[in-house]
Order: structure tokens, then C-alpha cells, then sequence
């Protein structure tokens, strides 16, 4: 027997804790029947229609898979029956309709009623409940109840609001459930009818799901579901690439490229609803003449941007409706000529040897290269006589600012649309009235104005394309690209990428 | 003694005041409105200012100030924007996670500091001593950051041995009576949990203590260096005594005393790393839900953050006078 003085035992014991920390257990995710996702962004609370998260479009991922929509989405933008089987407006618009889906049944096992969903419209709909859209829903009111049907009143003909109901904040939520809790409670145990329950939640770390057995829809995939929150995108790859993780997304490009190459990985990297533009704001001289819009577009060279900065994960663009939304229209072009950007800057006064003056604004590693392209963008404009001077802020400053009407002459933002109708593209980024307008003129306000409450959809979405290449010959917006999202998984998987970008649960399966 | 601790806390209570006049004015002042980052696109000037309401933001500076500071004498911070949940009881959830963190890099980092300064002073005259010295100066130009992502590359993609993510690894299950994990686990006597909660713990310690180790050696190994050379060094030299028993038993209780002083001020600083390194583990701490806050422009969270940083800030600079006076005999006795 070896007989050690308590130096030697504090020593051995030491040692012996220092290798059990680094032997024990390793790094893998749960195997099996555990999907560990190192997901991009914080869930900050649970309630699905009020505060800033509820107007997070990354974050509807997690809320789509503890609670349901009204109405669903397929991966292309489509609706697709949710709690509602069928929905639809009486012939003259003044009553909408919507049916129930029967033999749904919330987490704690009571059954979903007609009441939960007329409740939490009407609630959504409440200017003082916080909702940041409650404009939408509180174009609903007087609701009937007959068996499953719910009758609403049209107080004023919104022909988005269907669409809203698969979109942001539209999610039923359980009203006795909810009325006895009381909004602190449902933070500290939510509960939806979703594919998967809440098991366990550490803000900032992860947050446990557990299949739910009585999914109305198609069984779920995993009987456990875990989202490590890892907002740093250089700590994401390092999840997957450890195999802590089984999927992880919106990581560098370059990275998406060197990790799907490596073997026990794959990764798919579609088009979603996500744009990068430039907002012009008519405030400043420079901005109200024509020419300089026309030649900052031109001068442009979006193809090389998509090509060369964002290797190929970007599609140029040239209206606010992009390729898979319902008023995109493809013969609209605003195409790259650095030659005519110089004889429109001539015909103002302006060369490369007196170039016009302004600011443009960006963020800089919000967006993929976002500071980039528009270094690239200052760069080609140089070359035909605009000389743009770079301003970094912060994304909270673009908010306020662009509420304001205060942007710089020229600013750059992400724009999404995950429902792809127009009012929610060109519609709020163009219109007046809307806060997060940058261009307010009178001449597109009339054409725009008309078209909130067009009850006739072909001609509905006829006149928003028209209003695109309205836009696109004045030169109002400056559209560059629409933005793929990169998602890695492990090659044991089979990931369906989501036009929306929402990363839900049941789009992952083994393979 | 006591007078000497009333008077300073009589000072932090003046300071926390002016701490707390000072973020409402800045956050208020500061770029960022916190509804605009909430409108949606169609929303009306009149929706705007219901959310605005419904956030008591409409009111005017000073009111909002006063209707602040007299919910903060009743102990309510308010109810965060983004997170829909009371302010406090957020900190109390939040708080106990980067105190273990911080406690157990400030250990880590006085154990290390402390041991290679011993060798650092006993080496003193060998041909080792530039190589401990570059060293030590190598981690000192490397702020804890850079270590996170070190310590990623390192033991997380090269030898994937340690979590990455978290204060416990999710497919545990396990629940905790309070938010204090380690010291629970350990006193518990649950040591699959105290292991888990350890190795989540490791890399996050080691990126916010090795540079403050690097500070404490370099303090300490003058200091001893100086007090090497003292008369009553000398005299126990001619004693007989080895030179490590010299060091420890001699130098190293008149050395501490400026190497106290310093680590309590560096040990703020390592409360700010938190900040930063919490966010790159995603260890569920304040300093990650502060960086949330911030770009979420969450006011009332900001500001019950801010407080809370402040009080640890002057709580620890009070502790470390408090200290250096009990254990220096002249400063004891004026």
C-alpha cells in the first residue's frame, strides 16, 4: 500500500479533478432521438404577439414550435390550414370567416376552442395590449361563434390579414390557460398546441422541448428538441464543427463553404425573404435630383456584389418584391451601365472630377458584409462621379433615425417580408404614412394609397408591380440583393430549407 | 474600524445615487429608441404612441425619472421590455451564475499569479527567468477575449473535450433549489452535476483569469523582489533558512499587500470581461443578457444591469480597502 502525506493526496485529488473535467462526458450532442440546434439568436420571452421578439423574424422559428398559427405556412411562402381548416370574406367584404380545426389539444391537455382563437385576436388586436401590429388584427372585431365558425366583423378591409395569420404575432394562444396565469405565469410555463412542449428554459443558454405526443399534425421528428442559444457566429461554427451541435445556421459564407465540405457534414444555403437595399431619403438637394438617384443605381454593379462578396449566396435585385413573392415581376430591370450613370451625372453638373456629395449610412456585421457591399458600392460609384462618404452606426440608431425621417441621404438595411406580399415589401418601406418609410412623396403616396384596401386581388397585386416600375424608372429605392441563409447540419440529417428563414423543428429529419 | 467602513458606506450610498442619476440622463440621451425598434412598418403615429404609453416612455424626462427612483426606494426596478418579466428578479436569476464565474477566475487567477510569481522570485537568477518573464508578458497583451477564442479553437474544435455553450449541459435535466449551480451541486454533494457545471465553467474561467494572472505575477514578483532584500530577509537567510521558505514565510506576508490592492481594481475590470466572454459561451450570466439589453434597447434593464455593476464595482473596491487596512498594522492604527 502506498502511503501518501496530505501534499501528495491535495495533489493526486487535484489532478484527478483537473482530468475528470477534461474527460468527462465529451463534447457530442445527444445522440438519437435529440436534435441540438446552435441557433443564432437569444429567445428572450414567450409570449408570441407582444415586445420586440415578437417581431423577430428569426426567433418564429422556436414560436412555431411550441405554439400554432391560424393559418400555416408551407416552406414556399404558400398558406397552408393551420388551427384554421378554411378561411375566407363574405362576397361583399364586410364579414371575414374562419373554421376551427376540431380534436386540438393545448399541452396541459384542454381542448382548444373557437373562443381561444376569436380571444387572442381580439386581444392581438388591443392598441394598449402591445402588440406591435395590433393595426392588423384590430381590422377584426364583433366575433360570432356557431360550432366551430367564427364570424368577425370587417371594421376596415385589410386584404393581408389572412396572410398575417401565418406571419408575425400571428399565433392562437390558450385564453382560460392564460387568464389564470396572467401574463408572468405564461412567461414561467408557456403553453401552445404546438409540435413541441417547453421542458426547460435558461435565457441566454438553451431551451428544452419535448415532443408532443398529441400533435394534431404530423408526428415530430425528435422526441427532444434543444436550442443552445450561441448569438456569436464564430462559437456557432465551432459547435458543429465539435459535433456539440447538429445544426447550426447563419454563419460567414466562407465558413458554410469549408464546413459542408467536411466529411459528416452537409448544408444547404436557399433564397429567403431577407434583402439588402438602400433606403434614399428626399430630404437633401442631392437626393431630389433625379439624375443622381438614376446614376447611383446604375453605377451599380449587383451581379459582382452577389458574385464575387457574398460567393454566389445572393441574387441581385431590382425591385423590393423578390423572386418568390407574389408581386414580383421579372421584367422589371434596372440594369448595370456605368457609361449612362456618367451622362446622367453630366447632365446635373457632376464628373468624376466634381462629384456630387453625400452620406450613406450602414451597419456594419448585422447582415453578411454589410459594411462591405457598401464599401464596394462607395467604390464603383467613385468611378463615375458620386462621391459617398461611409457613416457606421449602430441598428438601433437606423430605427430611431428612420422614424424620424432623419436617415442619411443614402442608407443601407436588411429588409424582410416573410409572407411575401407586397404591402409588406414596397407597400411599408415606400409609403408615407409608414414609419419606416425613408422616400415620402406625394406622387407615389396616390398610386400606393389606393391599393391598402383593393378588395379585387388580381388587380391588387397588378397594381403593386406597377408601383414597383413606377419606382424602379424614378429611381425611389435602390434594391441590391436577396439574401440565402446558410445552414449546416450533420450529414446523418435531412434539413428543408424555409423561404422564411425560420429554422422550425420539424423541418429537420434523419436522413 | 467601524468608523472607517461607515464612512465608506456612507460614500458607495452617494455614489450609487449619482451612478443612478447618471445612466437614467445617458440611456434617455444615448441614440437607440427602444419603440422604434418595435413599430412595425404600418403602424399609425397613434399605435406608436400606444406603445409608447404602454411602455411609460411618454412622459417627461424628469417624470420618468421621479416615478423611477421612487419605484427603486420600493425595491422595483421595473419590468424589462424585451424579456416581459420584473427586472429584479431577472438580476436574481442572472447574478449568481457570473459571480461563480468571476469568484472562480479570480481564485484560478490568484492561485496561478500567485505560483508562478514564487517561481518567478526563485528564479530570479537563473537563465529561466526571461523565459517566465516573456511569458508573462504574452498573456498580459492578451485580453480575455482572444483567449475565448482560443480556448474554442483549442479544446473545443481541435480536441473537442469541453462543452462549449451554457453553465450545464441541457440533456441533463437536473433542477436546482437555487441559482447558485457550483456551490449547490458541491455542498449537495451531486458530483455528476458539480463535474458538468465545472467543465462548462472551465474555458469561460480560464479566458477571464489568465490575464489577470499574468497582472498578479508581475505585481507580486516585484514585490517580492523588493521585501527579497530586506533586512529581516537577510537575517533569516543567515538563519539558514531555504529559499522558498523564505519567500513564504518572510517576503511574500509584506509583499501581499500591494498585490491585494491592485487585484481588487483588476478584479472590476474582470467583472466588465464578463460581459464579452459570457457572450462567447453562452454562459447564461448578466454581462450576456446585458449585451441583449443593450441592443434591444431595454431601458429598465439597462439601468438594473448598470446598478447592479455599480454596487459589485464599489461593493469590491470597499472590500479590498477594508482588507489592505486589516492587513497592514500602520494603516490599521492610523
Amino acid at each position: 500500500m502506498v502511503d501518501l502525506n496530505r501534499r501528495q493526496a491535495l495533489a493526486v485529488g487535484a489532478a484527478g479533478f483537473l482530468s475528470s473535467l477534461l474527460v468527462g462526458g465529451g463534447a457530442d450532442a445527444e445522440a438519437g432521438d435529440t436534435l441540438t440546434i446552435a441557433f443564432n439568436v437569444n429567445l428572450p420571452a414567450f409570449d408570441p404577439t407582444v415586445g420586440p421578439s415578437s417581431v423577430n423574424p428569426t426567433i418564429q422559428a422556436i414560436y412555431r414550435a411550441v405554439y400554432d398559427q391560424y393559418i400555416g405556412q408551407n416552406v414556399d411562402l404558400s398558406l397552408a390550414p393551420g388551427l384554421l381548416t378554411k378561411w375566407g370574406w363574405s362576397d361583399d367584404k364586410t364579414k371575414a370567416w374562419m373554421d376551427v380545426r376540431e380534436g386540438v389539444v393545448w399541452h396541459d391537455g384542454s381542448p382548444l376552442t373557437p373562443e381561444d382563437v376569436a380571444w387572442s385576436i381580439e386581444r392581438a388586436g388591443d392598441p394598449k395590449g402591445g402588440n406591435p401590429v395590433a393595426f392588423v388584427w384590430g381590422s377584426l372585431g364583433g366575433f360570432k361563434i356557431e360550432g366551430q365558425r367564427i364570424t368577425a366583423d370587417v371594421k376596415n378591409f385589410d386584404p393581408t390579414v389572412f396572410k398575417w395569420m401565418a406571419f408575425l404575432t400571428g399565433y392562437v394562444l390558450p385564453k382560460a390557460y392564460y387568464t389564470k396565469v396572467g401574463a408572468d405565469g405564461f412567461e414561467k410555463k408557456p403553453i401552445g398546441t404546438g409540435p413541441y412542449m417547453v421542458d426547460e428554459y435558461q435565457g441566454n443558454a438553451f431551451l428544452r422541448l419535448k415532443r408532443n405526443d398529441k400533435y394534431w399534425g404530423p408526428k415530430p421528428n425528435f422526441e427532444t428538441v434543444i436550442f443552445k442559444f450561441v448569438p456569436d457566429g464564430t462559437s456557432r461554427v465551432a459547435e458543429i464543427e465539435s459535433g456539440s451541435a447538429d445544426v447550426t445556421l447563419e454563419i460567414p459564407y466562407e465558413e458554410y463553404d469549408r464546413l459542408r465540405a467536411k466529411p459528416g457534414l452537409a448544408g444547404v444555403c436557399k433564397p429567403i425573404t431577407d434583402i439588402g437595399m438602400i433606403f434614399i431619403t428626399n430630404v437633401e438637394k442631392e437626393m431630389l435630383d433625379e439624375n443622381v438617384r438614376q446614376a447611383a443605381v446604375c453605377a451599380i454593379d449587383k451581379d459582382l456584389i452577389a458574385k464575387k462578396l457574398l460567393r454566389g449566396y445572393a441574387t441581385p435585385i431590382d425591385t423590393l418584391d423578390a423572386p418568390g413573392y407574389e408581386a414580383y415581376d421579372p421584367s422589371i430591370k434596372t440594369p448595370y451601365d456605368p457609361e449612362k450613370a456618367k451622362q446622367l451625372l453630366a447632365a446635373s453638373g457632376y464628373s468624376t472630377e466634381k462629384p456630387v456629395k453625400f452620406r450613406i449610412q450602414t451597419t456594419r456585421g448585422f447582415k453578411p458584409k454589410d459594411y462591405e457591399t457598401v464599401q464596394a458600392i462607395v467604390g464603383m460609384w467613385r468611378k463615375v462621379g458620386i462621391d459617398a462618404e461611409i457613416e457606421v452606426y449602430e441598428i438601433a440608431k437606423h430605427y430611431e433615425l428612420r422614424a424620424g425621417h432623419k436617415l442619411a441621404p443614402m442608407a443601407f438595411y436588411n429588409w424582410g417580408d416573410a409572407i411575401g406580399d407586397p404591402t409588406c415589401s414596397t407597400g411599408f418601406a415606400m409609403f408615407s404614412p409608414s414609419p419606416h418609410s425613408a422616400w415620402k412623396s406625394k406622387d407615389l403616396d396616390d398610386k400606393i394609397g389606393p391599393l391598402w384596401g383593393e378588395k379585387d386581388e388580381a388587380k391588387r397585386i397588378a397594381g403593386w408591380k406597377a408601383i414597383d416600375k413606377y419606382i424602379a424608372e424614378k429611381a425611389y429605392v435602390i434594391p441590391l440583393v436577396q439574401y440565402s441563409q446558410p445552414i449546416v447540419f450533420k450529414s446523418s440529417l435531412k434539413v428543408t430549407a424555409n423561404a422564411t428563414g425560420a429554422l422550425q423543428p420539424t423541418l429537420v429529419a434523419k436522413a | 474600524m467601524t468608523k472607517a467602513i461607515l464612512h465608506r458606506l456612507g460614500m458607495a450610498a452617494i455614489t450609487m445615487v449619482g451612478v443612478a442619476v447618471v445612466i437614467f440622463v445617458l440611456l434617455r440621451v444615448a441614440p437607440g429608441d427602444p419603440i422604434a425598434m418595435m413599430i412595425s412598418p404600418g403602424a399609425s403615429v397613434a399605435d406608436v404612441a400606444a406603445l409608447r404609453a404602454h411602455y411609460g416612455l411618454d412622459a417627461g424626462l424628469l417624470q420618468q425619472f421621479l416615478v423611477w427612483a421612487r419605484d427603486l426606494g420600493r425595491g422595483d426596478l421595473g419590468t424589462s421590455i424585451s424579456l416581459h418579466r420584473r427586472v429584479l428578479g431577472l438580476l436574481a436569476e442572472r447574478l449568481p451564475a457570473t459571480l461563480e464565474l468571476a469568484f472562480a477566475a479570480l481564485v484560478f487567477a490568484v492561485l496561478l499569479g500567485g505560483l508562478i510569481a514564487v517561481f518567478a522570485t526563485l528564479t530570479s537568477q537563473s537563465k529561466i527567468a526571461p523565459v517566465v518573464d516573456t511569458i508573462n508578458g504574452l498573456f498580459l497583451a492578451v485580453p480575455d477575449f482572444i483567449w475565448a477564442f482560443l480556448l474554442v479553437l483549442v479544446f473545443g474544435v481541435f480536441a473537442p473535450v469541453l462543452p462549449l455553450s451554457g453553465r450545464i449541459d441541457p440533456s441533463l435535466g437536473v433542477t436546482f433549489a437555487t441559482p447558485f449551480y457550483l456551490l449547490e451541486s458541491l455542498f449537495a454533494l451531486r458530483l455528476r452535476v458539480f463535474l458538468d457545471v465545472s467543465r462548462h465553467m472551465l474555458m469561460p474561467t480560464l479566458a477571464l483569469g489568465l490575464p489577470l494572472a499574468a497582472i498578479i505575477t508581475r505585481v507580486l514578483k516585484e514585490s517580492l523582489r523588493e521585501a527579497m532584500v530586506q533586512d529581516y530577509v537577510l537575517l533569516a537567510r543567515l538563519k539558514g533558512k531555504s529559499e522558498l521558505r523564505l519567500v513564504l514565510e518572510e517576503a511574500l506576508r509584506n509583499a501581499v499587500a500591494p498585490t491585494l490592492a491592485l487585484t481588487g481594481v483588476q478584479f472590476t475590470f474582470l467583472l466588465g470581461g464578463t460581459v464579452i466572454v459570457e457572450r462567447i459561451f453562452s454562459y447564461p450570466g448578466i454581462g450576456n443578457m446585458a449585451i441583449d439589453a443593450v441592443i434591444n434597447r431595454d431601458l429598465p434593464l439597462i439601468q438594473g444591469l448598470t446598478l447592479v455593476f455599480g454596487a459589485l464595482f464599489i461593493l469590491v473596491n470597499m472590500s479590498v480597502d477594508l482588507l489592505v487596512v486589516a492587513a497592514n498594522p500602520r494603516l490599521r492604527h492610523g
